[in-house]
């Protein structure tokens, strides 16, 4: 295989040279991946997890299963497969071939360069890859190739089984425009809308307003909150036509759209349905999944707070409906919109196992990649209707790779020089991921980094939870959206259930904040704050007691030993400052601020990445980010960075003497926010630009985003074309005032 | 603390301050013992009488006398025209004092404030020179006496302000934001040196456990041998708690050094930095590693290099600004050190750079490669284009080449490479080593003292 020539010529540690010599002849020893394989998780859990799991052992399975998909999705389905004693072959492009899932396949087999259009979407490559593995059958987990018919096909004609619905199911379903109308025959309520595809930005502009603002514009093609957008005006209808069709023709080859009405005050509420072959289709309830960043999920949970038994039996009986009228035979979502009285409108329905299958899983019991494949083999379903209920609760926060602070997220990437999973927390935790320490988030694919899962015996369970497991979930080396992730569990509307998908707009009308939650500087006294000093003049204290502790200096008789008892000032970022005295006996720092004693058990060292003492009897985490030797402390607290000054009394007397400085002017220039290929560059020098207006469209992590200019100029360079490569923080365009 | 100057010309009898333009005395950092002055801008602008060059020139003494360092904290306008040839003296006894005490006791200066005229030659002299920014200048002369003699107008920031020298002279080693920030750094870097020469490099408690795993150095170098990569990372996941502090880290950016802790042990690190100019070798670079080097040797902190190196660069600005003179002070700066020196070759070692980098040939004790380490001549390309000059058929030849060179094994059998060891290992074995070698003795022949090509 000629890509594998290349690998072999790239520098490779040992590990990694064995590993791509076995690649080039993946035939001649199936089973010796096993060996290499690495996993530490014993497979006993699986039977733990999905309790609900009813089959026979001696019925026939496949023997081998290729995986046509990457990361967690791809170590989820080996997972299955392994423990089903089924043999797994990984697919990975150039750039992944020490990923985790390649490691933990039986087999692998390189199918091209980074890119995924050259690689995990080249159909060829992967039926290649089938054929000479000796697979009988291919999951395409989600995104790629698994809603793609022409892939089902051409892994029939070469008589490999698709673990997915047929080829019709999909063709049915798989298009929006189509989809609709099967469900109005099948008596599955929709939103109203416009029945058919737009061509034009007038036309859109027409459609919008004889549907009546606001209205959804999306690709027919597309999936995942790629190539769709809202609209309020006729200039946003036009500028939404026209980015929404480049980004659906880049992503998905398919630049047809369309419109719909846009339901205010909407939850998002899906299906999860399993059929098969046999004309058997039921329902594992429903997921919620309303918190959404520009359509884009970030929380799930399952079940929804919102739903009565009487509408969630309706939802699922049409959910089953509408299955059974395309004789569809795998597992598939159907997405509704429902509004506050519960009126409920037919959305979309996803052919493929979603990114969020794991809560219903962990709800159920039910092993959801298990069914597909029984199914898939011609097995009728074991379980029926009423063999499927409700345990527990069960919670979802998709860990990305991004900014939360830039437009509740901005795509980010790096090197996870640092990566622990919380999942030593509680057993009650699940991490499903496809990343290990020294893994990298590259612009090529998803920047999803892990979906971290807790269940619990109810929400207010599952929730305090994923608290703790957030806190103790060590990242380092990519910026990711903990941050929100962590405020919004613990915020109050949430909390309440009250969610719908304009949550993440109306709780944070202006963004999300660095220590939304914790409000320091409205809140001064607020115990937060106040734990967070102690702790800061904890740390800094001990990076004292560390830095006077020679072990080998004799010659010269030192004394190192500290005051017993210290002050300090200690400046939170964003708040006024406290004076934090400290004094150190049995094991405990006795911190005084004002008139609050706290007591602060020392059962940490700095060198432990998250550190958990005992503030006043509670358990608290915080996660030592950096400390400068100018007294900055950095600690993860509640998810949010807080940048710490901590300085003696002395340094912090002559501190004030000294001069702010300048921070220099960013609105003269328009800079790249993240990593990305200039998609267009809409100005030139000379021109004239108005507050507000694009300048240029940066294309990451195949989302478009338009650039804009932060005051009225005229432009007086450009520094970068089409098609350029920029880093985040260069420096697009140059403005210039007006004279 | 009451000396007084004695000039009575120009009427300066009549102005006197007890102690004149210098603060002199000594403490305790973290414990341990310090020597320090200050030079005071408030009296006579920080001027250099022949009192204030006592004053100084009294703790310097005393501080050789036992063993300990010297900071100096600069804010000098320079000589007190006042008194003549007195202030010149003054700075000659400092200057005979600095370059006695060199190598012997460690002397750092922070310039904090305008030094002109003589006052830059003290720093020049000592170990390391930092500076704070937009409040310090360093230069011979003056913005107006630049525009009266050369007529080029000049700011001082542009003259010998912090960026100046700590980007593009290389005269200072490091700048920070305010004097408080100076002052708490210059602490913490302290905590790095040994007393004198004759003691070894300080160990602190180190809670980072000695012999963790490291696995994201598995993944550090790209699939692509031609791809960059910051060996700061390698550095920061090595040694203890990500510590390390980085001297000169705006100049002659394709050479890293600085000090950092393994196992609470001070060690010097010098890396190549691919991420800048291919990580080469060049007149800046091997200026700034030589000096640090040997910095390292006189105080006996053990040597720790990683090599990703491509080469010395070429071309004519290099030649003309004598490449060979400056890089054989890198060179002779390894070959002459005596303390424990161990190296890595993360990636390429190629060409006559090769030997410089603490390569086996040069005393290095322990020397190991990555997996992905190449040794050879040169690239790939390069060498086939001279091997094979005239086939036709290069790209086999070339994969030919790779094959045989493009991996560590073609030194590891010849022995110039110990073992090749696992990145995740890396810092274990580093250790490990660290503490075998406290024990190294070796000398070199007995001379007045060598001649490095300066």
């Amino acid at each position: 295989m000629k890509f594998n020539m290349n690998l072999r010529l790239k520098g490779l540690t040992v590990e990694r040279l064995t590993l791509c010599l076995q690649n080039r002849q993946p035939q001649v020893s199936p089973g010796h991946g096993v060996r290499l394989l690495s996993t530490s998780k014993s497979l006993s859990f699986m039977e733990k997890r999905y309790w609900n799991t009813v089959f026979s052992q001696s019925e026939p399975k496949f023997s081998k299963v290729l995986i046509a998909n990457r990361g967690e999705i791809a170590c989820r389905v080996i997972e299955t497969c392994r423990h089903l004693g089924i043999k797994s072959v990984a697919v990975y492009s150039e750039v992944d071939c020490f990923a985790p899932h390649v490691r933990l396949a039986d087999e692998a087999v390189c199918i091209g360069p980074a890119p995924s259009s050259q690689s995990y979407l080249v159909m060829e490559n992967i039926v290649e890859a089938a054929k000479n593995t000796g697979a009988d059958a291919v999951h395409p987990g989600y995104g790629f190739l698994s809603e793609n018919m022409d892939f089902a096909a051409k892994l029939t004609e070469n008589n490999i089984v698709f673990v997915g619905p047929n080829s019709r199911a999909i063709h049915m379903l798989g298009d929006k425009i189509e989809s609709k109308r099967i469900a109005k025959e099948a008596n599955v309520s929709i939103v109203p809308g416009f029945d058919g595809e737009v061509q034009t930005d007038d036309d859109a502009v027409r459609i919008a307003n004889e549907i009546g603002y606001p209205v959804m514009i999306k690709a027919s093609a597309g999936g995942g909150g790629k190539g769709m957008r809202i609209a309020w005006n006729d200039d946003e209808t036009r500028q939404g036509f026209r980015l929404s069709k480049n980004e659906a023709k880049s992503s998905f080859g398919d630049d047809r759209m369309l419109i719909e009405k846009y339901i205010d005050k909407p939850r998002h509420i899906e299906f999860q349905v399993m059929c098969d072959q046999h004309g058997n289709a039921i329902y594992l309830n429903e997921r919620e999944c309303s918190i959404q960043r520009r359509n884009q999920k970030v929380i799930e949970e399952a079940p929804s707070t919102f739903l009565d038994p009487e509408t969630r039996a309706a939802m699922g009986t049409q959910a089953t409906d509408l299955a059974r009228a395309v004789g569809y035979d795998s597992a598939g979502t159907v997405e509704f919109l429902i509004d506050s009285e519960r009126n409920f409108y037919f959305l979309e329905m996803n052919t493929r196992l979603q990114v969020e299958h794991p809560i219903t899983e962990m709800i159920t019991g039910v092993d959801l990649v298990h069914q597909m494949l029984r199914v898939a083999k011609g097995h009728p379903l074991t379980h029926t209707q009423q063999d499927i209920g409700i345990t527990g609760w069960a919670v979802e926060c998709r860990v990305y790779a991004e900014d939360p602070f830039k437009g509740f997220g901005l795509p980010s990437v790096g090197r996870l020089n640092k990566y622990k999973e919380p999942t030593h927390v509680s057993d009650k935790i699940r991490c499903d991921s496809g990343v290990e320490e020294g893994s990298e988030i590259s612009v090529y694919y998803d920047s999803m980094i892990c979906k971290l899962i807790t269940h619990g015996h109810d929400r207010q369970d599952a929730l305090d939870t994923m608290s703790d497991a957030l806190d103790q979930y060590e990242i380092r080396g990519v910026t990711h959206n903990i941050p929100l992730l962590r405020d919004i569990v613990q915020e109050e509307r949430f909390k309440a259930g009250d969610t719908t998908t304009n949550y993440l707009a109306e709780v944070y009308p202006e963004g999300f904040k660095v220590g939304h939650y914790l409000m320091l500087s409205k809140q001064l006294n607020s115990s937060e704050a106040m734990q967070l000093a102690a702790m800061a003049a904890c740390v800094r204290y001990k990076q004292d007691v560390r830095s006077s502790s020679f072990l080998n200096n004799t010659r010269i008789k030192t004394s190192a030993s500290l005051p017993s008892k210290q002050t300090f000032r200690v400046d939170i970022e964003g708040s006024d400052g406290f004076d934090v005295s400290l004094s150190s006996e049995n094991d405990n720092f006795q911190v005084t601020i004002g008139e609050e004693h706290l007591k602060v058990t020392d059962n940490f060292n700095l060198s432990q990445s998250v550190l958990s003492p005992q503030i006043s009897g509670d358990t608290t985490h915080f996660q030592l980010l950096d400390s400068s030797p100018t007294g900055h402390i950095k600690f993860r607290y509640f998810g949010t960075v807080f940048d710490v000054s901590v300085l003696t009394q002395d340094f912090a007397a002559m501190s004030q003497y000294m001069k702010e400085k300048v921070v220099p002017d960013f609105s003269g220039v328009v800079v790249a926010p993240m990593p990305g290929i200039v998609k267009s560059v809409a100005v030139s020098v000379g021109d004239m630009v108005s507050e507000g207006s694009e300048v240029c469209v940066l294309e990451a992590m195949k989302m478009q985003n338009s650039l804009t200019a932060s005051k009225t100029a005229k432009v007086k360079k450009v520094n970068f074309k089409a098609g350029d490569t920029v880093g985040e923080s260069d420096v697009i365009v140059e403005l210039e005032d007006l004279s | 603390m009451y000396m007084e100057h004695y000039c009575v010309d120009f009427g300066m009898e009549k102005t006197k301050f007890p102690g004149d333009s210098v603060i002199t005395g000594r403490g305790l950092i973290h414990g341990r013992p310090v020597f320090v002055f200050s030079q005071d801008f408030t009296v006579f602008g920080g001027s250099l009488s022949g009192v204030h060059a006592k004053k100084i020139c009294k703790i310097m003494d005393q501080a050789m006398l036992v063993g300990a360092p010297v900071i100096g904290l600069n804010d000098s306008g320079g000589a007190r025209i006042q008194e003549g040839v007195e202030s010149l003296a003054g700075y000659a006894d400092i200057f005979q004092r600095n370059v006695m005490s060199s190598g012997v006791i460690p002397q750092i200066s922070m310039v904090m404030g305008p030094c002109a005229g003589g006052a830059v030659y003290s720093p020049a002299l000592t170990d390391f020179t930092f500076m704070v920014k937009d409040t310090s200048y360093l230069f011979i002369t003056g913005p107006d006496v630049v525009k009266a003699v050369s007529n080029e107008d000049v700011t001082f920031e542009e003259l010998g302000g912090s960026k100046t020298h700590t980007v593009t002279s290389g005269v200072a080693h490091g700048a920070f934001d305010n004097d408080v920030e100076a002052l708490m750094t210059l602490r913490h870097m302290y905590g790095y040196l040994p007393l004198s020469n004759q003691d070894e490099s300080p160990i602190i408690k180190c809670e980072d456990p000695w012999d963790r795993d490291v696995p994201s150095l598995q993944t550090v170098i790209p699939l692509e041998t031609t791809a960059a990569y910051d060996m700061l990372d390698v550095i920061k996941e090595t040694v203890d708690n990500r510590d390390f502090f980085q001297i000169m880290p705006d100049h002659a950016k394709n050479i890293v050094v600085g000090f950092a802790r393994m196992n609470g042990r001070t060690v010097g690190v010098v890396g190549n930095q691919p991420k800048e100019a291919a990580g080469c070798l060049d007149i800046n670079s091997s200026t700034k590693g030589a000096r640090f080097v040997r910095f390292c040797d006189a105080f006996n902190i053990p040597l720790i290099t990683f090599v990703d190196v491509p080469g010395f660069l070429p071309g004519t600005a290099q030649e003309h600004g004598g490449i060979i003179r400056h890089g054989a002070k890198l060179l002779y700066a390894y070959a002459e050190a005596t303390v424990p020196k161990l190296t890595i070759i993360t990636r390429k070692g190629y060409g006559g750079a090769y030997d410089v980098m603490s390569s086996k040939h040069l005393r290095g004790d322990i020397n190991y490669a990555w997996p992905t380490a190449e040794v050879a001549v040169m690239g790939a390309k390069g060498a086939v284009s001279i091997i094979f000059r005239g086939d036709s058929n290069l790209e086999t030849s070339e994969e030919e080449y790779i094959d045989k060179f493009a991996n560590p094994f073609p030194a590891a059998v010849r022995g110039y490479v110990d073992d090749i060891i696992e990145p995740r290992t890396t810092r274990r074995k580093l250790c490990e080593d660290l503490e075998l070698l406290a024990g190294k003795k070796q000398t070199n022949p007995k001379k007045k003292h060598g001649n490095i090509p300066l």
